[in-house]
């Protein structure tokens, strides 16, 4: 069988895994890492939304040979180590950004990707744009959109707190 | 999901050694192959992942063209400075693939190999002209795409990488179904002197060019120049999507959004 060797959220693991065998399935059932979450199982949703090296990925169409070697980041690996989470699910938070909830480790993980590939900001078009491949049944994307965008401002530097929901 | 072996060869011709085997596969992104597996669509013995091999990476411009690697990610090809200023019309096009994570991972030979009837690639290449560049040789656009899901490439056979040509003015415009964000009808638009393309995808069962719409605008490149004329929905997909009809008439609008695209 492959073997992989992967560095998800700063821990390196070596695993021995199926050729079919799902990056979702390594993180969620192997690595015991199940905030990462599988919806349509048909790349549609992105509950499942990684990253690998940084960049977002639906982990339930990767298959795990091919993240050998690579660095992981789930959405447990985002909030600090003292508890203090991160700027954008301190915004989700704040702006009451989930209803159930299912949807929104995908969501933070590909928010996070497209505030960083914006770095002189985002409009509300382009987060919506960004969202695409992310689906919330809940109706809750005015809300994420708003603290997608909350976020983006402490992530830029531009503040240090998130801004306040209350209008 | 079936079982099957891994192979990640580091050199084109360890690949096509490790694809004589005609129950092999050959995979990069993985993003049409992965989810046809789990479907149990295809049972390959063995995937020959082709990500490893630096060869057919990177996008260069040579001479009046751009050739990109086949390995190449969409989100490459978007955010490419060399493509924006040479051939806008593409990054457009690739910057629409699917959604942020497709492109993330997709590849354009991925998309062009596999010829997936809904697939955006397919229309520029057409709609270009290009010329695909395989493990053993060079096949011109018009020859490549023959069918469904079926190509000009043999089972042994790589596309390693397409050129391009820098044309005068391209655009492409579709209308996508809004789950699956796949191609309903799409139209490719190129002029490079007297010579226009025209490539439909999406409406049919294989990317085509519409000789009517071609010679129209070689005459006046204009939008209002293919207003009149009217696709013919005889042979085009009809599904739960929408009907040959409607793509038919999509045919007619994404025409002439695509030519507005291109100015």
């Amino acid at each position: 069988m492959p073997q992989v060797t992967l560095t998800v959220n700063g821990q390196t693991h070596t695993a021995e895994v199926e050729g079919r065998t799902l990056l979702v399935e390594l993180l969620r059932e192997t690595l015991r890492l199940t905030g990462t979450h599988v919806g349509c199982d048909t790349s549609q949703c992105g509950a499942c939304v990684v990253h690998i090296n940084g960049e977002s990925v639906k982990s339930c169409t990767t298959l795990a040979v091919m993240a050998d070697g690579a660095t992981v980041t789930t959405i447990e690996g985002l909030a600090k180590a003292d508890g203090t989470l991160h700027p954008m699910q301190e915004a989700f938070r704040e702006y009451h950004a989930l209803q159930c909830g299912f949807c929104t480790p995908g969501m933070v993980m590909s928010a996070i990707d497209l505030v960083q590939k914006h770095p002189d900001g985002l409009t509300e078009q382009e987060i919506r744009e960004g969202l695409e491949g992310n689906l919330c049944r809940c109706t809750g994307y005015h809300n994420i959109v708003k603290a997608i965008a909350a976020a983006a401002d402490v992530m830029h530097g531009k503040r240090t707190e998130i801004a306040s929901a209350a209008q | 999901m079936y079982d099957f072996a891994y192979h990640k060869p580091t050199s084109v011709a360890d690949a096509v050694k490790l694809l004589a085997d005609p129950d092999a596969k050959a995979v990069s992104g993985g993003h049409t192959l992965v989810p046809a597996l789990k479907h149990r669509l295809n049972k390959p013995t063995a995937l020959v992942d082709l990500s490893g091999i630096a060869e057919m990476k990177g996008i260069k411009r040579v001479g009046n063209a751009i050739v990109i690697g086949a390995l190449t990610r969409h989100v490459e090809v978007a955010n490419s400075a060399e493509v924006k200023a040479a051939i806008p019309a593409l990054a457009y096009m690739a910057s629409h693939i699917g959604d942020v994570q497709v492109r993330n991972r997709g590849t354009m030979g991925g998309s062009v190999s596999n010829n997936d009837p809904a697939a955006d690639y397919p229309a520029a290449v057409l709609g270009l002209g290009a010329t695909i560049h395989t493990s053993k040789r060079k096949i011109a656009a018009d020859d490549f795409f023959l069918g469904m899901f079926t190509t000009a490439l043999d089972a042994d056979e790589i596309l390693t990488a397409i050129e391009f040509p820098i044309v005068d003015k391209a655009g492409y415009a579709k209308m996508k179904n809004p789950a699956s964000r796949y191609v309903m009808a799409g139209v490719f638009v190129s002029k490079a002197g007297g010579t226009v393309r025209v490539a439909v995808n999406g409406a049919g069962p294989c990317v085509f060019r519409q000789a009517d719409m071609e010679a129209a605008l070689a005459a006046n490149w204009s939008p209002d120049a293919v207003a009149g004329i009217k696709q013919d929905p005889d042979g085009l997909n009809g599904d739960i999507h929408g009907s040959a009809e409607y793509r038919a008439h999509l045919v007619g609008v994404m025409a002439k959004r695509a030519i507005a695209a291109a100015g």
